[in-house]
């Protein structure tokens, strides 16, 4: 691989979480709980789309083949995405959509905390933009949580339910492969290895705030990177992509 | 539906540091936390302004129409009240 080519991957990674996680967020529009926290996660839902297009728009500079940031997008079957399987999880109850994003906002913190020290100026760009944002998206996630957990009973055993079932997928987060690794010794990707420990402490706190319990030990899923997806990503992009691939020609 | 959702919070929003904060609106939320956050959440999406203050609807206390009359309409006619009969000097400017 080229450092080009190995440099697209690797923000193409980070474009597609944002972007499977955008979409996800945004199937909640209008069916949201009651109208503030509709609003607020479709706000959480827009600045996730925000970040990813700002990662497309810099994948395609980068691959320079002639595709743009909408090609890329919509145009990608589902082998050819390299989002991690956490984000295409479908969104379950509201408890479930709010763990898998708390989740995904303490893992951001840090990943934007770092990369916005990337020798890339642009990633180091994008990232600082996003700090501010996913700052405010920890603090509205890690709230519900605490009212999940230490709520009623109900609320508590839906919320430990999404434990049980989502905590097979965050280890993925943290996996670093051979093109990470080269780009974190060149100062340009993050070492996601470098901060687990912070974030499993960090989650911890908050899980026995809200008095809820982590599964014990299991098998974490993988292989979002090699586009090896779950039963939900093909579902999830045929409804994405359904528009843009009916009507290739529209100009908007 | 409103047992659901929390009691009634006003919002008031401040568009710069110094100016004064303006009501411009509603909402439901459980705690101040939660209040504070969908008052960000809600009213200053385009950038309405820098600081917002969450107050519980029932924690204000409002005027009536009914007293509408005897509050306000005597200052209708007390024109001495109002500082307009000086002479300002240019050099001080606005005042």
């Amino acid at each position: 691989m080229t450092s080009q080519e190995i440099l697209f991957t690797y923000t193409l990674r980070l474009a597609d979480n944002a972007l499977v996680l955008g979409q996800r967020l945004s199937e909640w529009t209008g069916h949201g709980p009651f109208l503030e926290e509709d609003l607020a996660l479709t706000n959480i839902a827009l600045d996730t789309f925000g970040t990813a297009t700002s990662l497309l728009e810099y994948a395609a500079k980068v691959e320079d083949k002639g595709r743009d940031a909408d090609a890329i997008a919509y145009r990608r079957n589902e082998r050819e995405f390299c989002n991690i399987l956490l984000v295409e999880q479908a969104n379950g109850d509201y408890a479930k959509t709010i763990l898998r994003q708390v989740f995904v906002d303490a893992f951001n913190i840090l990943l934007y905390t770092e990369l916005s020290k990337s020798k890339d100026e642009t990633l180091a760009g994008i990232a600082q933009k996003a700090i501010k944002e996913v700052t405010y998206h920890y603090r509205h996630t890690s709230s519900w949580v605490i009212r999940f957990g230490d709520g009623t009973e109900e609320s508590h055993n839906k919320i430990q339910d999404a434990l049980n079932e989502l905590w097979r997928f965050t280890g993925e987060m943290f996996e670093m492969d051979e093109i990470e690794e080269t780009l974190a010794k060149q100062g340009i990707a993050i070492d996601a290895k470098a901060f687990q420990a912070k974030w499993e402490k960090q989650i911890d706190e908050l899980l026995t705030k809200a008095t809820l319990k982590k599964p014990e030990t299991v098998f974490m899923q993988t292989g979002g990177r090699k586009g090896l997806h779950t039963e939900h990503l093909g579902f999830m992009l045929s409804e994405m992509q359904t528009l843009p691939r009916m009507l290739p020609d529209a100009k908007w | 539906m409103s047992d659901s959702q929390g009691p009634i919070w006003e919002v008031f929003v401040q568009k710069k540091s110094g100016q004064p904060f303006v009501h411009c609106g509603s909402l439901h939320a459980f705690d101040k936390e939660m209040a504070l956050q969908n008052a960000r959440d809600l009213y200053t999406r385009r950038n309405e302004g820098m600081a917002l203050w969450v107050v519980p609807s029932a924690a204000i206390t409002a005027s009536s129409p009914e007293d509408m009359g005897s509050f306000f309409e005597p200052a209708n006619d007390k024109v001495y009240r109002h500082p307009t009969f000086y002479q300002i000097p240019d050099a001080i400017g606005h005042m």
